[in-house]
């Protein structure tokens, strides 16, 4: 398998504090006796003949990776890949097989029963794809739900869950009940119950998917918007890749239980780590992704006196300027040069779509 | 264009291919070859060999029996088990009792109990309002000033109490174990489910003997069986409620970091609440119709009034506590859907909570002034004496007369073409061949229909109710379950497929299907003796109309369930609306007409043996028999384990030959004396 991380995990070598959330060699394998499995060259077979051989399945194999805080982290992939598997066993809704999960500096794993719940209560929060609202309260209960199991009085959480209530953009609904709502408000008030504890970290389990196009479009601005305004550290799963580009400042993409590539969109889209990634990616329009950086020439001195583009300017912002210009434009990093686009790079994306040179 | 569309038009000239001839006779052909069988080896040996017994002959194993039914009582001061179950009783006595006085009996040294007619209803009405609203208050109002005007006052309550006594014993056990069938594991799940399973198919009447055994009789028995009979649905049903509390939901929750008793409290229970509900409602009816049963111990109720009556075949006598325990019986039902329903809504926030605390707290006023006045006045205590019960009686007696001079010859040519032609030729072929010819045309019967899965079951009982000595009988019982069955069977398909074909039809029957399914099946009796008499035929046609409801149900969702985009197709390849049934429907739905039958043939065993006493004689009256005298306690005993054993035998080859799972682990679907909540 060709894998390619930013940096190589391995195991403790990074310091864990830096980062919001740091996976370490993660491993799920479902079935009687999977424990055992592990270690044993029985672990590097393909899923359907390790099925065949022990009737195990891997759902999380051997994935590591870590995420920064304040960032938006999009694990995605089809449906079987092992995505939800993943982001279950962060909060050991699935018990892990192996690995560590480091939250806050503290390893998940061996967290006991009180600690995990302390856990959950206070550090990660998640919105699950079917919403899993409690139809018999209000949305303002629903969403001061986790206050209340943590004790908290009636009257501080009735007033936190509706400060929250109205972030989301559901203030008047608050003493609706779900069956009320629209899909779309059903998934507002998940994430509105998912802030109310004012965790670090947001886990999204496909969160959108079960909305018609047009809302989960609105909805996913929202979690922008959210993101801009709260700055919260968010693992976001998704099967749909434009979801993926559009949110994530990085993508984990996962195949069958395992990490295929990691990388920002445009190195995703730029540089596919293998076929599966390009030809997963290979519907997506490469200008909406691409920077300049991916597009550019080496300057032969023909740089001149064009106007001034930043390398990680997208292409599609791009275009205009270039186009009008009639000639190259110079692409700096900073206040270094780094190449120059003309008229033909640009057009050799935009519209031709091609495979940016290597 | 045009060469596309002829080919089909050629083919379509064309048959079908014919299916591949079956390599073997169908299952249906080879009962027949066994039955013609049966019949020529019938011809020639009938009368022999057939184990009868005779009315006060007791095999050597019944006589064990009685004795140690007679060593159990003599060892009543010494046995610490016996000890046990007798304070248990004596508690639960003590429990009816105390509210009898308060109720229903005069407490002494008052010549009236504690409270009188008029709070005992001003209270019933006031928690119907509360519970589930004024038009069920009204309901309960109604309900209860009839129970007095007719009057059976005390009966009526001392039923009431019976009933809400196990209820609520019921609920103390069932909740635990609902919660424990609801989040337990597979392993645990399955041995409560057996263990109901069990219960549930045991005919009602078997209960009994060890009960009167264990508890004594009256008011202990009276709850002892009542609670277990009423037990298993409530388990059941608000085990399932709890299971199925959707995981996303769970999920969701528990991780917001939630105990497991948070999640119990506050997430498991509160969203299985309309399913709880439902499991009480079932449990309310089954307990109402066990504790009108448990007159035949002696348990307090309406149910004794009836009884007498039916021994002394007094129809007009018994047509009134019939009729009130059918009041009741609808009055409870109502009220516990209404509430479930209430309960919803106010869980939904649909009911303004405050103005109803007003109007609960205003209506509490004269509630505590009925009160008061019916410790103080007379005519509020005792309700007033009037007549209209024995005219009623009377009406219904000379009303009675009447129709069978008028239709007698009708219902008794009827009667006769039932008996002459189904009951008289299977009876005889079954009871009076050879036991053991019968016995091996039963086990090569079940080996055809059902294979090797029916066959061992199959001679396990009979075996067993070979060794408990009462063959003839039995093989009479099993007679009339088999002919109710078929009859039971013949209205199920007719009024199912109606039913399903036809949304009017839907319309009128299901209401009345659904009445009839509350009604406690002793109540059947009633009109069945007026018509017929005291006959087998008689305990008959009470359990087809007892178990017909059920199985028309079933068979009217069945095949309303076969989907319709199937039954156009065929219609649109022009078949009949005769093949559309019988080549569509009736297969497609052939898994609810297999349980039909089932559940048709543990109602009519059920029946057999509370028909006992009208006539149907066999098994059913050795039970009977067997709670009036000692004597003879050993021979009902064996009676009850003989009809278990029928039914558990009935029970596995409709089950093999059906090949399907065990029906009854199917929570969602209703126990058998009521099955649909609509």
């Amino acid at each position: 398998m060709t894998t390619m991380t930013d940096h190589e995990p391995q195991g403790t070598s990074v310091p864990a504090t830096d980062a919001a959330l740091a996976v370490h060699n993660l491993w799920k394998i479902f079935g009687k006796g999977g424990d055992k499995i592990l270690g044993t060259p029985d672990a590097e077979l393909p899923r359907p003949e390790l099925k065949e051989k022990t009737g195990c399945v891997v759902g999380v194999k051997d994935v590591s990776f870590e995420v920064a805080q304040g960032e938006v982290f999009v694990v995605m992939g089809l449906s079987g890949s092992g995505k939800s598997t993943l982001v279950r066993c962060l909060t050991r809704l699935i018990e892990p097989t192996a690995g560590e999960v480091i939250v806050d500096g503290e390893d998940v794993t061996k967290a006991n029963e009180s600690r995990l719940r302390e856990l959950r209560r206070n550090h990660a929060s998640m919105v699950f794809q079917h919403f899993g609202l409690l139809p018999h309260r209000q949305v303002i209960d629903n969403v001061g739900y986790g206050l209340e199991i943590r004790g908290v009085p009636k009257k501080e959480r009735r007033a936190k869950a509706a400060e929250v209530v109205d972030l989301v953009g559901l203030s008047g609904y608050e003493f609706s009940y779900p069956d009320q709502l629209s899909g779309g408000m059903q998934q507002r008030v998940g994430l509105a119950r998912a802030l109310a504890g004012d965790p670090k970290l947001l886990l999204f389990d496909e969160p959108f998917s079960a909305l018609d196009p047009l809302i989960r479009r609105d909805m996913q601005n929202e979690v922008i918007r959210l993101h801009h305004e709260l700055r919260k550290t968010m693992v976001f799963i998704t099967h749909d890749l434009a979801e993926a580009l559009k949110l994530g400042d990085r993508i984990l993409i996962m195949r069958d239980g395992e990490v295929v590539q990691v990388g920002t969109p445009d190195q995703i889209i730029g540089a596919p780590a293998d076929e599966y990634v390009r030809d997963f990616t290979s519907e997506v329009p490469r200008s909406h992704v691409l920077t300049l950086k991916w597009v550019m020439h080496e300057p032969n001195g023909d740089a001149g006196d064009g106007p001034v583009l930043q390398a990680d300017q997208i292409v599609k912002d791009a275009a205009r300027v270039v186009l009008d210009h009639h000639g190259p434009c110079r692409v700096m990093d900073g206040d270094k040069l780094v190449g120059v686009v003309d008229d033909e790079d640009i057009l050799r994306v935009v519209v031709a779509e091609e495979e940016a040179p290597a | 264009m045009t060469t596309v569309v002829a080919p089909p038009r050629a083919e379509a000239k064309e048959p079908p291919p014919p299916p591949a001839e079956p390599r073997h006779l169908p299952r249906w052909a080879w009962a027949l070859i066994v039955i013609g069988v049966w019949i020529v080896v019938w011809a020639f040996t009938k009368g022999q060999d057939t184990l009868t017994l005779g009315a006060r002959e007791h095999t050597q194993l019944q006589n064990d029996l009685t004795e140690f039914r007679n060593a159990v009582l003599a060892s009543r001061d010494t046995n610490p088990f016996i000890q046990f179950t007798y304070q248990l009783g004596e508690w639960f006595k003590e429990a009816v009792e105390w509210c009898q006085r308060m109720i229903s009996i005069p407490d002494f040294p008052r010549p009236v109990p504690q409270i009188g007619w008029l709070g005992v209803t001003a209270v019933a009405v006031w928690i119907g309002l509360a519970v589930a609203g004024w038009r069920i208050a009204l309901l309960v109002a109604a309900s209860f000033v009839s129970f007095g005007l007719f009057g059976y006052w005390s009966d009526s309550m001392d039923l009431l109490i019976v009933t809400f006594v196990s209820v609520s014993v019921a609920v103390l056990i069932g909740m635990p174990l609902a919660v424990l069938l609801g989040t337990t594991s597979r392993l645990g799940n399955s041995i409560i489910n057996t263990i109901l399973d069990i219960f549930q198919t045991m005919p009602t009447f078997v209960y009994l003997l060890p009960i009167v055994l264990f508890f004594g009789i009256g008011a202990s028995a009276a709850v002892v069986c009542t609670l277990i009979y009423a037990l298993p649905p409530l388990i059941r049903i608000a085990g399932h409620g709890i299971r199925s509390v959707p995981s996303t939901t769970i999920e969701a929750t528990d991780s917001a970091g939630q105990t497991s008793w948070q999640r119990l409290r506050k997430v498991q229970l509160p969203m299985a609440r309309k399913t709880i509900v439902v499991g009480l409602n079932q449990t309310i009816m089954a307990a109402l119709s066990m504790a009108t049963i448990a007159a035949y111990v002696d348990g307090p109720g309406l149910g004794q009034p009836v009884l007498q009556s039916l021994f002394k075949n007094d129809v007009g006598g018994a047509f009134v506590p019939g009729m009130l325990i059918v009041v009741m019986a609808v009055m409870l039902d109502r009220t516990t859907t209404a509430a479930s329903e209430a309960s919803e809504k106010a869980a939904r926030g649909r009911i303004n909570m405050r103005q109803r605390r007003i109007v609960l707290a205003v209506a509490a006023v004269p509630v505590l002034v009925a009160l008061w006045m019916s410790r103080f006045y007379t005519w509020a205590a005792a309700f007033p004496e009037n007549n209209l019960g024995p005219s009623v009686a009377d009406a219904v007696n000379s009303f009675t007369e009447w129709f069978v001079d008028a239709f007698g010859g009708a219902t008794e040519w009827f009667k006769n073409v039932i008996t002459e032609a189904l009951i008289n030729p299977m009876q005889s072929l079954l009871a009076e061949s050879p036991w053991y010819v019968t016995a091996t045309a039963i086990m090569a019967l079940a080996l055809v229909l059902g294979g090797l899965r029916a066959l061992m079951p199959t001679v396990i009982c009979l075996i067993g109710i070979y060794i408990f000595g009462l063959w003839h009988d039995a093989m009479i019982t099993l007679t009339m379950t088999m002919v109710g069955t078929v009859l039971v069977m013949v209205m199920a398909l007719v009024f199912g497929v109606w039913m399903a074909r036809r949304k009017s039809v839907d319309l009128l029957l299901r209401p009345l299907l659904d009445a009839g399914q509350t009604i406690p099946p002793f109540v059947y009796l009633i009109p069945m003796l007026a018509l017929f008499g005291p006959t087998r035929f008689t305990a008959i046609v009470a359990g087809v109309i007892y178990a017909a409801p059920v199985a028309i149900k079933l068979v009217a969702d069945g095949v309303a369930g076969v989907s319709s985009s199937t039954v156009e197709a065929s219609r649109s390849t022009g078949a009949t609306t005769w093949q559309e049934i019988t080549k569509v429907q009736l297969p497609m739905s052939k898994g609810s007409i297999v349980l039909a039958a089932n559940q048709g043939l543990l109602f009519m065993l059920s029946m057999a043996v509370i028909g006992g006493m009208v006539g149907a004689g066999a098994l059913g009256y050795d039970v009977v028999l067997g709670f009036s005298r000692s004597e003879e306690w050993g021979k009902g005993a064996a009676a009850g384990i003989t009809i278990v054993l029928i039914g558990i035998m009935l029970d596995r080859i409709a089950r093999a030959a059906a090949n399907q799972d065990p029906i009854t682990h199917n929570p969602t679907r209703r126990p058998w004396w009521r099955s649909s909540m609509g």
